[in-house]
């Protein structure tokens, strides 16, 4: 009865946050230069500069009387690797400047941000100059180990996580009922193991795969419902980090497959011969190559879609002022945000719950063990 | 433009196939209700299978 009531609590804080993005990005939404965002190519730019990764950690910012943009947020560090070595300084030194006109030297090392990315200034240049195509000509860009808002993101999941799961075995030390955060994570736990790993792994190897299983479904899930609040995360929607789940995955399923499942992939049993090596071609590459690609494009395109769609919604206010009044429009687009956020809840499970499905699925085809009793 | 219309086609593609999937569990759960959460379970695996097929098409085709 509590945890339908604490899932129920959870659920409500979730459409509570969700529809407070609205207020979020009403108020961060005069990011140019001229201060209105209003026709349809800056709202364009103004969605996928929110669907990008950033520096600083920006909560919304403002323009007040006397005419001056106010941020307001938190810097997050800087950590570059330049030519002349690493470089260490708080992002609150580049004044949320994005198009290179704020210079910050560090020692001999002039550094600009231009569009998120932190470049560096070419031996004897004091400013950047750009192409035709809005490229910088004297500038290269550098390696770059910041903790960004994605990475403080990551930190944040990876915390929520150690708190509620280690407060949850504590639990067990006390008595077979969990109470608190444990009571809402433990039915999730039994969950994945009951009805993901035990059914697709097979009951015999199971218990090996599931501190992976667990860690990447959690990861995923917190970090979809950290992306549907106001704070404006979008880890999930990087293409890098679902491919870097997507390589774990492909690494343990490959390094952990059984000499049948490579028996059956390089040498297929009851197949004529000639096309035995075609069949290990195609299955080498759809384990390799086409299986992580799509685990890792299904959970990208998944998430940008789902914030690019709340991201227009929230732009309707702005589109269809004109025409309907700045309350009807604002009404609508609230309304529209609320309906699509609820639905976003959904996806950001079912994402997490398939990714955890599928790299079960695709460890369990590993680490099968056939019988050989019967003929194939 | 042509992306655009290509982008159309996945969808109706991909629409074709998750309307046959959803449809057939829906018959295969009235006739089982007994096998309900199996079959669930298979319909979201094989809906993902094709998600990813149709999301990967679109960013190819981006």
């Amino acid at each position: 009865m509590i945890a339908t009531k604490s899932i129920k609590f959870f659920t409500i804080l979730a459409v509570v946050f969700s529809s407070l993005t609205c207020f979020a990005a009403s108020g961060g939404s005069t990011d140019t230069k001229e201060g209105q965002v209003n026709t349809p190519e800056s709202i364009n730019a103004y969605i996928k500069h929110h669907l990008a990764d950033s520096h600083d950690f920006a909560l919304y910012s403002y323009t007040n009387d006397a005419g001056e943009r106010k941020h307001v947020g938190f810097p997050l560090p800087v950590i570059v690797w330049t030519s002349k070595g690493l470089k260490t300084f708080m992002s609150s030194e580049f004044h949320h400047n994005d198009d290179g006109h704020v210079i910050v030297e560090k020692g001999d090392v002039k550094l600009v941000k231009i569009h998120s990315k932190i470049y560096e200034l070419n031996e004897g240049a004091d400013h950047v100059v750009f192409d035709a195509h809005h490229h910088a000509t004297n500038a290269h860009k550098v390696l770059d180990f910041s903790i960004t808002k994605s990475v403080f993101g990551m930190l944040l999941a990876g915390l929520l996580m150690l708190l509620g799961f280690s407060s949850l075995a504590r639990g067990y030390k006390k008595g077979a009922i969990p109470t608190g955060v444990g009571r809402l994570l433990e039915p999730l736990v039994l969950y994945v193991r009951d009805d993901i790993a035990r059914p697709n792994i097979g009951e015999k190897k199971y218990k090996k795969f599931m501190p992976y299983l667990l860690t990447v479904f959690f990861f995923i899930w917190i970090l979809n419902l950290l992306g549907l609040t106001p704070l404006g995360f979008n880890v999930t929607g990087q293409i890098a980090v679902t491919a870097c789940l997507a390589i774990f995955t492909a690494v343990i399923y490959l390094t952990n497959g059984s000499k049948d499942f490579w028996a059956h992939t390089l040498w297929m049993p009851g197949v004529p011969k000639i096309l035995r090596p075609v069949l290990a071609l195609i299955e080498l590459v759809g384990f390799v190559l086409i299986k992580p690609f799509s685990l890792l494009v299904r959970l990208f395109a998944n998430i940008t879609a789902g914030h690019f769609v709340v991201m227009s919604l929230i732009a309707l206010m702005i589109t269809l002022k004109n025409q309907f009044g700045p309350v009807a429009s604002t009404g609508m687009s609230l309304l529209l945000t609320l309906f699509i956020s609820v639905i976003e809840i959904l996806v950001a499970f079912l994402q997490a719950f398939i990714f955890t499905m599928l790299s079960a699925l695709f460890i369990g085809m590993a680490v099968e063990e056939h019988d050989h009793e019967h003929a194939h | 433009m042509y992306n655009l219309i290509g982008a159309g086609l996945i969808v109706i593609g991909g629409g074709i196939g998750l309307g046959q999937i959803g449809g057939k569990a829906m018959e295969g759960i009235a006739r089982q209700p007994e096998a309900a959460g199996k079959i669930q379970t298979a319909m979201i695996i094989i809906g993902a299978l094709l998600e990813g097929l149709a999301f990967g098409a679109l960013i190819l085709g981006k």
